[in-house]
């Protein structure tokens, strides 16, 4: 084994790019909620871009290395620590045997991802390693590490260190911040006067954010057009007979807090959805606080791609400055 | 039944058949997503049949949001030609209704349910206007169900019954969500009836809970090792109540492999449903009889 989990942090899971492809049995992509960042971090340490990493919530963990390892962290801005000596984020250094990794107080943004050379190589389960805890799979057992876990690395060459990926091919959400939203799913049942409002008024994130979802608070409970609800549907005007959920897709039960699905997104349900986050905003939820301000943005189609372009750019500006 | 179709943001498009529940809605969407399956589109990562509506996941790179939709707009004349019928199983689920563990669960949550003072059996009987919970419990297990979708979490089927729309059973969700359901919950929302495939929280009525595990990550359960959920859509189901005895027998037969569950494989057709809806059940459970 080449990492021991000394102290795991608040909510710390091993992610990768996920596992599309049986959402429709109701089993969740998964994956990075910071997919951006989750593959800069891979990049980094000279991995695939999808190889197994470390998401670390709001606080780090501590780890000893058993073996000589490439590190990079990136995502939110958490202070690194190697034996106590502070490291740069977004850089990769070299970690030597029996070196203690720590962290110190979260700065910015939520969630880090900690790659190391090789990838974490637990075992994958359809098709990935990441942690789906609600339905016990990936990770180690199916559950976020714990201290006294040991995780397997792939073997890999060291990479070169102080390798390092400036701030302007980061993406991090700015205060108050702006998803951008596409209208549409069950938009038609609410009235005009609250689809303004959606769009006007800011909200802010609640205690509950997590991998399955993000809930905001404090704007102006949304009214329903009238209707008799159809058979099967359920008795609240939120209530539609249940359907698939979309990825980033925001529900609003009984109109009040809105909750944008993310990650380990719930595949479908009984409440009315609004819309869309786009996807380039995804990665960007992911890093959001409880308390931030947030404002929501609409946009069309030509909009959202136009965005989603972006990402990739970004994107392949990190590959080729890493390659 | 009027088709309509929106996106979900850049990577989805939602396809919402009717806004009612119905057999001949959830007939289109799975037609329509077997339709869509079977076109092999470029750019198609994911393809969910729901109860009344489906949803197909699309990497805009590869095609665009309006060349999805076209494509897929094209295959609903398809799924109208198509025969509504259905080369499907019948699998008995047995279920301990009015159990130890779901009724210590839903007394800890009596402050979040609509009739503090009773069950949720009791409630269920009371308001679908049976006389005693065991005329409600037999109107749930004596008819048929389809299972009309999988998923909310791994596995887990949403059930429908075979039987006409004044008779479909109708209960609300909790008023608030509780936090904690036992695992294989046989549980109850709006016209569909679930089985809790994993423990967690939970907003449907609680009826029972069923020995038989329908979701196994390690599959080391018998039924379970080609693949780990049990049930897909079209999937059809029918319950036979047990006794606390034969749900301890089954419970220690599931764990030493010797339990499989009872099926059959049959041939289900909504237009034959449809004229004879009796008939057409009677000769469903003749064949899990026969199994």
């Amino acid at each position: 084994m080449a990492l021991e989990i000394v102290k795991p942090g608040l909510a710390t899971s091993i992610q990768d790019l996920g596992r599309p492809g049986y959402f429709h049995l109701g089993i969740p992509q998964g994956g990075a909620m910071d997919r951006l960042a989750l593959r800069a971090a891979n990049l980094l340490v000279g991995n695939p871009e999808g190889a197994a990493c470390l998401e670390a919530v709001f606080m780090g963990p501590q780890i000893r290395f058993k073996r000589d390892v490439s590190v990079a962290v990136t995502g939110a801005e958490l202070p690194v620590m190697l034996d106590g000596e502070p490291r740069q984020t977004w850089t990769s250094f070299t970690a030597r045997a029996g070196q203690v990794l720590s962290f110190g107080f979260l700065q910015a943004g939520a969630r880090a991802y900690l790659a190391f050379s090789g990838g974490i190589d637990t075992p994958p389960a359809l098709g990935s390693r990441s942690t789906y805890p609600i339905g016990a799979l990936g990770g180690i057992d199916g559950r976020n590490v714990e201290a006294g876990d040991e995780l397997p690395l792939a073997e890999a060459p060291l990479a070169d260190e102080g390798r390092h990926v400036p701030e302007n091919l980061r993406r991090m959400p700015g205060c108050p911040a702006t998803l951008r939203v596409l209208p549409g799913l069950y938009w038609h049942r609410i009235t005009e006067a609250s689809q303004q409002s959606f769009f006007d008024d800011t909200w802010t994130v609640a205690a509950e954010a997590d991998r399955m979802g993000y809930r905001f608070k404090g704007g102006r409970a949304l009214e329903f057009v009238p209707r008799k609800q159809p058979f099967g549907a359920g008795a609240d005007p939120s209530n539609i007979v249940d359907g698939c959920y979309s990825y980033g897709s925001i529900q609003v039960p009984g109109g009040t807090e809105p909750i944008v699905l993310h990650r380990d997104a719930v595949s479908g349900g009984g409440y009315f959805t609004l819309g869309a986050v786009i996807s380039a905003d995804m990665d960007l939820i992911g890093q959001l606080q409880p308390n931030t301000p947030v404002k929501f943005e609409r946009v069309d189609m030509d909009q959202a791609l136009a965005a989603r372009a972006d990402r990739t750019r970004v994107l392949s500006g990190v590959r080729e400055l890493l390659a | 039944m009027k088709t309509r179709y929106t996106f979900g943001g850049d990577e989805h498009i939602y396809v919402e058949m009717d806004e009612e529940m119905s057999l001949d809605a959830f007939f289109k969407s799975l037609s329509m997503s077997n339709a869509v399956r079977e076109a092999d589109i470029a750019g198609v990562t994911e393809i969910c049949p729901a109860n009344a509506s489906f949803q197909v996941r699309f990497d805009p790179d590869v095609i665009s949001p309006d060349d999805m939709l076209a494509r897929i707009q094209d295959l609903e004349h398809k799924a109208d030609a198509a025969e509504k019928r259905l080369a499907t199983r019948i699998i008995e689920v047995p279920v301990f209704y009015r159990d130890p563990w779901t009724h210590e669960t839903l007394m800890r949550f009596r402050e979040r349910h609509q009739d503090p003072n009773a069950t949720d059996l009791e409630y269920a009987a009371r308001i679908n206007g049976f006389d005693s919970v065991d005329a409600f419990i037999e109107a749930h297990h004596s008819q048929p169900w389809f299972v009309s979708m999988v998923g909310f979490v791994a596995g887990l089927p949403f059930l429908y019954q075979l039987v006409e729309r004044e008779r479909q059973l109708e209960v609300p969700k909790y008023l608030r969500p509780r936090t904690d359901t036992p695992k294989l919950t046989v549980g109850y929302g709006g016209c569909f009836s679930c089985i809790y495939s994993v423990r967690g929280a939970g907003g449907y009525q609680m009826f029972g809970i069923t020995p038989m595990p329908i979701y196994d990550p390690d599959q080391k359960i018998s039924y379970l090792r080609d693949f780990m959920v049990f049930f897909k859509p079209g999937d059809i189901v029918k319950w036979k109540p047990i006794d606390h005895a034969e749900y301890d027998r089954i419970t220690a037969a599931v764990e030493d492999g010797s339990w499989r569950p009872r099926i059959a494989e049959v041939e289900f057709d909504l237009d034959e449903f449809n004229a004879d809806m009796r008939g057409t059940n009677a000769k469903l459970m003749e064949a899990l009889d026969g199994a």
